[in-house]
């Protein structure tokens, strides 16, 4: 049984899916999708203690051997990144009973945790296999589900969003499509490890370059990565509130795992640096200036926090471009860090959606009042999105900075500092409306806004205390991004 | 009492959150509610001065709570200058919990529980960092201690209290994000070490430009220690509550600006470096810019709380000069202002505030004749601002003495000038209250009886409530025993930065 976790992991949530389908009742589908959570939770929890005790598991799909068979292999960085998919993804999905009730019909909730399994199953493979083909099939299953996922949004524009993110998703597809094609007519494989051992680095094959660019450009087009992050804004506002919370937890999070894996797995660290690297970081700075500016006009906060996400990212892509084993640890960190205050950012939006029906500024006018749990976390995920010491934003940002100042780049360090300063502005002016604002006339005379219900409260306080307890107690997103970062620097695979 | 010092450090830092939560569970019983402010201030205050024996007799401890990065660890020391720090604070917080409850009640403040439980939090937050025992545990509590003392600012929760709220967090935060942070990462990657260490943790072959542009970098990274440009939160915070403004914002967040400007002078960089940065002289005349421009802007506030606060912007650039002269009498006169200034600006507070609730007056041309109403605030005033100009017999003439000495000692004569000169001004903004508050000029009395500001009843004394009056005529007291025994204080003081 333990030989076969690789595949379970992504097997359990995606023969779920179909269950669920069958069982055709909300509140059963529902446990029984925490149920799958649950058990791929606890099964990535058991691939990392694996990997940190014996190293890279390989396991052959059919017992066909590698470059011929399909290879799922786990290494740190994927165990790494399986833990933060499944534990957001479960805990996401333990808020979603209720969280679903006010923005999804009744008839159609049951189809909401079908697709809800399917692209987790399909996030999990991408991460899972070492084959990349397989990476583009477990990544289309995911965004198809997502394009479905976001068109439950209650608005119309759900649709348009839907639309909007189908056809970006797609071309970032072909993209990633034509780029595996080129690879592989360059060295005959689709397995990962082979691949990048029959790449010939030192010839400058056209050909390798340009399969290089199309990957890097589709996988940009999937991480949101500015200036091709324009998709991103609607589908965060206009999804519905949990599906929102997912993707911003794990979807991107994938994107960036995947960016990682083609750069440093199969063209290896050094491949195109002196080009990409500088892109990366300017990109990665353009990105959180320019999104954290937009955020801060923004009148709708699940749109506000969307454009966060995009400026959020634009860290982890500086981690990227500075490319030294510090800098990579920063990003990982980043990875396991933003799913966290994201994650509960998002759900605290979707207690207030659940209550007022809207996330519009005007509405968090002295919200403290009626909602003071509710809000009380996103103060406390909104510090962590600050980088305020003794919550994780501050970790990943130390390391950030380290990374920038080691590698002698002065300028990016205070840029990231500066940058952060910008959160401040946005996070404090809604803390400010929530406790200080008066609420409408209007709002106040109809029936009193009450405390989100428990079943929301629990998944988000259980994100918020993550939030602290890992700037706090360290050791375990640091010691496995630290040995996935070296274990990349060092030689690849 | 065999108390170790180890077990004595946690107390102090943890039962002020202890008194937080008892705060809080209580809300139901104002007198319970206070009854444990008290007497946990009173617990913390009593073991600081155990601890103070202990050091004064050599016994030193080292407390390590936990790792958060390889390396980094929040743990605590004692060291002289955090004994020093702690007993003025923990001893101001009983003084300032019994002003408070007389202020507080009879101004009829709204959520008092928020109040003292945010109140004790500041004073854990004080308390760690008076005894951190590297710069990130230093910085953890200096950025807690902004964020527990928010709600405090913006307590009234009015349009006014939001925007000075606002100010407050944006330059607190934004400095502390923007210049400290990566200071201390910077200091972290070149010296591998943040640890608190006498001589400085920076190799010898550091190249001095990077030292001397961090040097900067720390100056305005603590905005806390209010050197201009970078002191507008100060004016900003003077929203709170009078007791917030009295404890907070002239003695614990303020000297916890100056006392971390001071742990990284001596023990970050060691003076004899910062003696030789060529950045040093800018910083020194920084500081002397700071002292007069905020002084002569001082001269101009009608506002008796403005104006105070900028008295406090310019005596923090003296704690800021005297540690940037890099020179033991610099040093020494620094470590006393902070006691001094600290004395004598919550006088000058609680006058502010018992004039507040009792005559309802916030403006100082208002004030005229108020001494024969409140005798005793006023005389408390006078007493106080005597100490502030470092004028005998008060306390805050040694910590000039010692200041002035070390710009003489250095041969920096400028900055001794500016040093005078200042302490003309500190008589023009502070002496014409008390001596217009008992010699009230015609004008006034002419223009009060024109009927719009009359202060009526002029003849009956009417003190601030007795818990507040208490608490005045206590710090007035300390301002003159400080004069006639300044050992204890200067014994500490002479210890810091000397290597054990």
């Amino acid at each position: 049984m333990l030989d076969h976790l690789p595949i379970l992991q992504v097997i359990v949530p995606l023969l779920a899916a179909p269950a669920c389908l069958l069982l055709n009742n909300a509140r059963l589908a529902w446990l029984f999708a925490c149920l799958a959570g649950l058990i791929s939770l606890v099964i990535s929890v058991a691939l990392l203690v694996q990997v940190q005790q014996s190293g890279v598991i390989s396991y052959m799909l059919g017992s066909w051997e590698a470059p011929w068979g399909i290879e799922y292999r786990i290494d740190l960085l994927s165990a790494y990144v399986l833990l933060i998919i499944s534990s957001l993804g479960t805990i996401v999905l333990l808020a979603a009973n209720t969280g679903i009730r006010q923005e999804i019909a009744a008839d159609k909730q049951s189809l909401f945790y079908v697709l809800y399994l399917l692209c987790m199953a399909g996030l999990l493979g991408i991460v899972a296999t070492g084959d990349i083909f397989n990476v583009f099939v477990f990544l289309e299953i995911s965004s198809l589900a997502t394009y479905a996922l976001v068109a439950f949004g209650r608005d119309r524009r759900a649709l348009l969003a839907a639309y909007q993110y189908l056809i970006v998703g797609t071309i970032g597809a072909t993209f990633l499509l034509i780029g595996i094609g080129l690879l592989y007519s360059m060295t005959g494989t689709l397995n990962i490890e082979d691949m990048a051992n029959r790449l010939p680095v030192d010839t400058n094959s056209g050909t390798v370059y340009t399969a290089f660019i199309f990957m890097i450009v589709g996988i940009g087009l999937k991480l949101a990565l500015f200036p091709l992050h324009l998709w991103l804004p609607n589908t965060y506002t206009y999804a519905p509130s949990i599906v929102t919370a997912f993707l911003a937890a794990t979807a991107t999070k994938v994107a960036i795992y995947l960016l990682i894996r083609v750069q440093f797995s199969i063209f290896g660290a050094d491949f195109g640096g002196e080009l990409i690297q500088p892109i990366f970081i300017v990109l990665g700075l353009l990105g959180v200036f320019v999104a954290s500016t937009v955020a801060i006009k923004q009148s709708n906060i699940k749109r506000l926090f969307a454009y966060s996400s995009v400026a959020q990212i634009g860290y982890m892509i500086i981690g990227i471009g500075i490319g030294t084993s510090l800098s990579l640890q920063g990003t990982l960190l980043h990875l396991f860090n933003h799913a966290l205050m994201k994650g509960a950012l998002f759900l605290a939006l979707a207690a207030v959606v659940y209550r007022i029906g809207s996330t519009d500024r005007t509405c968090f006018n002295g919200l403290a009042k009626h909602m003071p749990w509710t809000m009380a976390a996103i103060v406390i995920a909104g510090l962590s999105l600050i980088g305020v010491p003794l919550t994780v934003g501050f970790i990943s940002k130390w390391y950030l900075v380290l990374a920038s100042i080691d590698s002698g780049m002065w300028p990016v360090a205070l840029l990231i500092v500066l940058g952060s300063l910008l959160a401040v502005y946005y996070v404090w002016a809604l803390v400010e409306s929530a406790y200080f604002g008066k609420a409408d006339a209007s709002a106040t005379s109809s029936a009193p806004i009450k405390e989100a219900p428990l079943g929301l409260l629990i998944p988000l306080w259980l994100l918020v205390i993550a939030n602290v307890y890992f700037g706090i107690d360290t050791r375990l997103p640091l010691e496995a991004s630290a040995s996935a970062a070296s274990f990349l620097m060092g030689g690849g695979q | 009492m065999n108390l170790s010092p180890e077990l004595l450090i946690q107390l102090i830092i943890l039962l002020p959150l202890v008194a937080a939560a008892g705060v809080v569970l209580s809300h139901r019983h104002p007198n319970i509610r206070e009854a444990i402010s008290l007497t946990i201030a009173s617990s913390v205050f009593i073991l600081v001065f155990l601890l103070y024996r202990q050091i004064i007799n050599g016994e030193t401890a080292l407390v390590h709570w936990i790792s958060i990065l390889p390396g980094l660890n929040v743990s605590f020391k004692t060291e002289a200058l955090s004994v020093l720090f702690a007993l003025i604070a923990s001893f101001l917080w009983i003084v300032t919990t019994l002003y408070a409850i007389g202020y507080m009640r009879s101004h009829h403040e709204q959520n008092q529980t928020r109040f003292y439980s945010f109140f004790a939090i500041s004073i854990a937050a004080v308390m760690a960092i008076a005894f951190s025992e590297n710069l990130f545990t230093l910085f953890i509590f200096y950025e807690v201690l902004t964020l527990a003392t928010y709600p405090l600012v913006t307590h009234a929760g009015t349009e006014k209290a939001q925007k000075g709220g606002r100010t407050y967090l944006r330059i607190l935060l934004g400095t502390s994000i923007v210049f400290f942070l990566p200071a201390l990462i910077a200091t972290w990657a070149i010296a591998g070490n943040l640890s608190f260490t006498v001589g400085g943790v920076f190799a010898d072959d550091t190249p001095s430009l990077w030292l001397a542009i961090l040097l900067v970098f720390f100056v305005f990274g603590i905005g806390k220690a209010a050197m201009m440009p970078f002191h507008r939160w100060l004016p900003s915070a003077m929203v709170a509550p009078t007791p917030v403004s009295a404890l907070l914002h002239a003695v614990a967040v303020v000297k916890a600006g100056v006392f971390t400007l001071m742990k990284t002078v001596v023990f970050i960089f060691g003076m004899d470096t910062v003696g030789e940065l060529i950045t040093t002289d800018f910083l020194l005349y920084l500081a002397a810019f700071t002292i007069l421009a905020s002084s002569l802007i001082a001269m101009k506030q009608d506002n008796l709380k403005a104006r105070l606060a900028y008295s406090t912007i310019s005596q923090l650039a003296y704690v800021s000069l005297g540690v940037l002269l890099a020179s033991e009498a610099g040093l020494l006169g620094s470590s006393m202002h902070i006691a001094m200034h600290a004395f004598g600006k919550i006088t000058l507070f609680f006058c502010a505030g018992a004039i507040l609730v009792v005559s309802h007056k916030t403006e100082i041309s208002q004030m005229g004749g108020l001494g024969r109403k409140m005798p005793i605030t006023m005389i408390a005033f006078f007493i106080a601002s005597l100490s502030i100009i470092g004028l005998p017999p008060t306390g805050g003439s040694w910590s000039k003495y010692y200041l002035l000495l070390g710009s003489l000692e250095t041969q920096h004569w400028v900055l001794m000038a500016v040093l005078m000169i200042s302490s003309l001004l500190n008589i023009a903004y502070l002496l014409p209250i008390p001596i217009r508050g008992f010699f009230p000029a015609k004008s006034t009395v002419s223009q009060a009886s024109d009927g719009s500001e009359a202060i009526q009843g002029s003849e009956t004394i009417q003190e601030a409530p007795l818990p507040a009056l208490i608490a005045i005529i206590i710090t007035t007291l300390a301002c003159v025993l400080l004069f006639f025994f300044p050992q204890p204080l200067f014994e500490l003081a002479k210890m810091v930065g000397v290597a054990p």
